[in-house]
């Protein structure tokens, strides 16, 4: 994000005319619905902000916010995104992606606009299947999705975008989910976090995917299979009955229960979101026998992309002059005389 | 010219006249600084006021093995006193560093050439590397050439003894020996050479002297060795040139200032998205270091996000630029059609090489001319320049900034691998004699009420330039269809049909801002048009220019802008009985001329990586013209220089 002023805004200011195309009931809806209302939150200004998007379903999100928008090619917004930063680091820039386009065939562009550190916010809306395209398993599904191109179960095990982001060198990493009450907390702090900022979103595909997230987003499980991280606060989750609690042995969460809220006792860690390591455990803990972690899992900024290309620009043209003239003269010459 | 003077037999310039053009081909290990010592001889030999050419030649490999075939290096240099188009064809003196260089290169040794070998190289280990069985500065096999074969390894090793260094690094001064005694044979000025390398062993004061000490021992070898036979002090006389600044360029050099200079003239910032590839890198390098001319560059994790980074800078309002060659032009191809849909200005610089895929890195072809005009899916038409030689290349580059802004579209500029190595002297200009093209971004909606239309096309077809950022415009743009003036999505059956016309008549358009085609040598009715595009100018020049003094009513007609193509060239062609393109692809242009005037335009077709030699020119030339006297049956004689001679499909 940048120090920019702020501007008052509401949320039908970030509205366009344009009629919304996702199919009813797709949680791409709820997603839009709190970027809308987190920017005026925000203080953005709609004249300073672009969103920037690949190719699928989450990739319409640009034509729906009213600011500046590109719609680009399947997995590359980054790249455009680093384009765009670069020219003008005054832009607010927001890349929308989803499984396929930010992890498949635009991994590469992922990896390497986090490992840069582009000041942006990436919103990576994963529904684990390809939606536009009609239902094809991504790289993302769990082992044994069926879809037409996996009529018997998908064999590829899935990559985990938040472990992956952390590998690239990612230094801010969050995870939501499209109804979640918390995304608009989580929005903000990726747009405070000056660096890119790296935010997964579950989001429900309701055709081809349906209710998939629904064992830790359900809300008979929701308490009992959702870990908010909050930093400095314990990693406590079902009602704070439970914590996770480092086994030094195995070097690993274990979830341990917590007695008459005596998470000390228990031997509960404390969320930091400035520990790496911590990081890396938290999202790469089996779901299942733990919860999903979801918040803000790791925050600690690094010098941006495009302060380091200003500061070589500046040591580069350090006490020269931008004489074209001389440019074009540059090397040995000689002078072929008239006549 | 070199190639055009009679043979007589032994001892290349044992006369006292000066030749009016000299080829002198370096060649050896890719490791023995071959490209340096062609370098600097070229700069030496612009400073004597000679017009030339050059042409570097060097192996895909850094370092091949030492003392094989495949790792031999050579620089060819065409210097003399009159007009030099081509690095010539065959040389008159070969420097061969080693046994392989001598096998690799002596084909192309005009008969009588004057080959220069060093003899502490030619030991049994090295001929076998080079598969010679018998040593051939003794057994008799270079009869046909004179031979001047010395140790100069021993000889630099004693120039160089004082300085105390290893072996190793006292070999490496060979090739400042046979420099000094290539300029002493040319009659070039040392100072120059001794300045440029005092400056380039700044840290290493010893490693300084001892280069300049091999120098000046070469040198003095030729001065004060009382050598009979073949070597000979030359003068040749400097060329007639038009007055002013000049400095020797690349190609690379040339695109790199004119990108800068076309967005000085545009008033933009530049964007430049660049990733390794040969031989495109050396505009990326260049271009790292002239930030202060508001040059930003970017290093992509890949050609896609080369391209794409430089089309976001665009769109945020700077000039875009991306370069690369053949096989990254491949991976580029769906962003510039995203360019194309959402009419950001773009220039895309295509160093070509041989292909397919990764085929000859670092030789040069005209093989991308399809992919650049049609290479990309749906209707997507883009402008496409092609430099025909180094100094060219800065005005095209210039031109393809201008036709990017003014037209916001992506353009492709195609240079080759041997513009871009290969240097001649360049009249440097004046930036005031320059035409601006200053850019005006919309900044209020005016007339249409507050809402933007970020799609409204003007009289010539050409949207607005609104950059993020400006206040009361947003608005979303991308690769689907579009509405007319508003941009939305929207694609009715009717919109695509008006809006793929649209595009194509805005790039058709162009061709009216251009200026009409020219012939560059000849009239504009004749018997034979050969009609060229890019580095192929040099030896079509040379070729018509001889078979215009033998009489042959043949003319030049160079095109620079391939596609759209000049208003006039199809009534200009008309004007010829035949058309002759040669092409250093298996006809790419032959096929749009023929498609766009519907002419039966003969395609000469060379595809070794070679350039196209003047001699197999004239000889295709000749085979249209019969009863010319020295002609009969277009027989000329056949150059060995760059094989295999190509074929002409249907005289």
């Amino acid at each position: 994000m940048n120090d920019m002023s702020s501007v008052q805004t509401t949320p039908r200011d970030w509205e366009t005319d344009q009629e919304v195309r996702w199919c009813p009931g797709c949680g791409d809806y709820a997603i839009l619905k709190a970027v809308q209302r987190t920017l005026p939150m925000l203080g953005a200004d709609p004249k300073n902000t672009v969103f920037v998007s690949g190719i699928g379903c989450s990739s319409r999100f640009p034509y729906y916010v009213e600011s500046y928008g590109f719609h680009t090619i399947h997995g590359r917004a980054p790249a455009f995104a680093t384009g765009i930063k670069l020219a003008n680091p005054e832009l607010d820039v927001w890349i929308v992606t989803g499984d396929g386009d930010g992890m498949s065939i635009g991994g590469n562009h992922t990896m390497h606009v986090l490992r840069r550190n582009l000041d942006c916010q990436i919103l990576l809306f994963n529904n684990e299947i390809y939606g536009l395209t009609k239902g094809q398993y991504s790289p993302t599904s769990r082992v044994g999705t069926a879809s037409p191109t996996s009529p018997a179960g998908s064999v590829d095990r899935p990559a985990s975008p938040c472990a992956f982001a952390l590998g690239a060198g990612a230094r801010f990493v969050a995870r939501s989910y499209d109804v979640s009450k918390d995304l608009p907390e989580v929005l903000k702090a990726a747009h405070a976090h000056k660096g890119a900022a790296f935010l997964e979103i579950f989001q429900n595909c309701i055709v081809y995917n349906k209710d998939r997230f629904d064992d830790f987003t359900a809300k008979a499980v929701a308490a009992e299979m959702q870990l908010h991280c909050m930093d400095g606060k314990p990693l406590l989750f079902a009602n704070g009955c439970k914590g996770l609690s480092l086994d030094v042995r195995t070097l690993s969460f274990q979830v341990v229960d917590v007695v008459g809220a005596d998470w000390k006792a228990a031997g509960v860690a404390v969320h930091d979101v400035r520990n790496r390591a911590l990081a890396h455990m938290l999202v790469e803990m089996p779901f299942g026998p733990f919860p999903m972690a979801l918040g803000v899992i790791y925050d600690d900024p690094a010098p941006t992309f495009e302060s380091g290309v200003r500061a070589e620009r500046a040591t580069m043209v350090a006490g020269k002059s931008a004489d074209l003239g001389q440019l074009l003269a540059r090397g040995q010459t000689w002078t072929v005389a008239a006549g | 010219m070199a190639t055009g003077r009679s043979e007589q037999g032994r001892g290349a310039f044992s006369g006292e006249i000066a030749p009016e053009a000299v080829v002198v081909r370096f060649a050896g290990d890719s490791g023995d600084g071959m490209q340096l010592t062609g370098g600097q001889f070229t700069l030496s030999t612009a400073l004597a006021g000679n017009d030339l050419a050059t042409f570097p030649d060097f192996p895909a490999e850094i370092r091949a093995p030492q003392g094989t075939l495949f790792g031999v290096s050579a620089f060819q240099i065409n210097f003399g006193s009159s007009e030099i188009t081509t690095a010539g064809d065959a040389p008159d003196v070969l420097v061969a560093m080693n046994p392989a260089a001598l096998k690799v290169n002596l084909g192309a040794l005009r008969p009588g050439g004057l080959v220069i070998a060093d003899t502490g190289e030619f030991t049994r280990r090295n001929l076998d590397k080079a598969k010679y069985e018998n040593d051939p500065l003794t057994d008799g096999s270079l009869a046909r050439w004179d031979v001047l074969a010395f140790d100069i390894s021993a000889l630099t090793l004693q120039a160089v003894k004082p300085f105390g260094l290893g072996n190793k690094e006292a070999l490496r001064c060979k090739n400042m020996w046979t420099l000094g005694l290539a300029l002493w044979m040319f009659d070039r000025d040392r100072q120059p050479l001794v300045d440029w390398l005092a400056a380039k062993f700044a840290k290493s004061p010893v490693l300084a002297e001892a280069n300049i000490a091999a120098l000046n021992a070469g040198h003095a070898y030729g001065e004060t060795a009382e050598l009979s036979g073949p070597l000979r002090k030359l003068h040749v006389d400097p060329v007639v040139s038009e007055p002013g600044l000049y400095r020797t360029i690349t190609g690379a050099e040339a695109i790199s200032l004119g990108l800068v200079a076309g967005a000085q003239l545009a008033g933009l910032p530049m964007f430049f998205g660049g990733y390794p590839i040969t031989p495109a890198s050396a505009v990326l390098h260049n271009l790292a270091r002239m930030k202060e001319f508001g040059v930003t560059t970017f290093q992509a994790e890949d050609e896609i996000a080369a391209i794409c980074a430089a089309i976001g800078a665009s769109y945020a309002g700077q000039l875009g630029v991306t370069s690369s060659s053949g096989p990254g032009l491949a991976l580029k191809g769906e962003a510039m059609g995203l360019a194309i849909m959402t009419e950001l200005p773009l220039v895309i610089v295509n160093s070509q090489r041989g292909g397919p895929s990764t085929g000859l890195p670092t030789k040069a072809e005209q093989s991308d001319l399809y992919q650049a005009v049609y290479g990309r899916n749906g209707d997507a038409p883009l402008p496409v320049i092609a430099a025909r030689s180094p100094g060219d290349a800065f005005a095209c580059a210039i031109e393809a900034c201008r036709i990017a802004v003014q037209f916001m579209t992506p353009v492709i500029l195609l240079s080759d691998g041997y513009i871009a190595n290969a240097s001649e002297p360049w009249k440097v200009p004046d930036p005031a004699t320059l035409t601006s093209f200053p850019v005006t971004f919309l900044e209020d909606a005016g007339e249409s009420g507050g809402k933007p239309l970020p799609f409204k096309r003007d009289d010539r077809g050409v949207r607005p330039w609104i950059r993020p950022g400006t206040p009361g415009l947003m608005h979303r743009i991308g690769g689907i269809e579009k509405a007319i003036d508003t941009g939305n999505i929207d694609y009715a059956p009717d919109v695509h049909q008006a809006q793929t016309d649209a595009r194509k008549a805005k790039i058709d358009g162009i061709a009216r801002t251009i200026p009409p085609q020219e012939v560059a040598l000849g009239a504009p009715c004749d018997t034979l048009a050969v009609v060229g595009w890019g580095s192929t100018f040099g030896p079509i020049h040379q070729a018509v220019r001889r078979s215009r003094r033998k009489g042959l009513a043949v003319s030049h007609v160079h095109v620079r802008h391939v596609w759209p193509l000049p208003e006039n060239l199809g009534e200009l062609l008309a004007g010829y009985q035949h058309v002759l393109v040669p092409e250093m692809n298996t006809g790419q242009f032959k096929t749009v001329l023929r498609d766009q005037f519907l002419i039966d335009a003969v395609p000469l077709s060379k595809t070794s990586g070679q350039p196209f030699a003047i001699s197999e020119l004239e000889a295709a030339i000749a085979r249209f013209f019969d009863a010319v006297p020295g002609n009969e049956g277009g027989e000329v004689s056949v150059n060995h220089t760059q094989l295999p001679t190509p074929e002409i499909e249907q005289p």
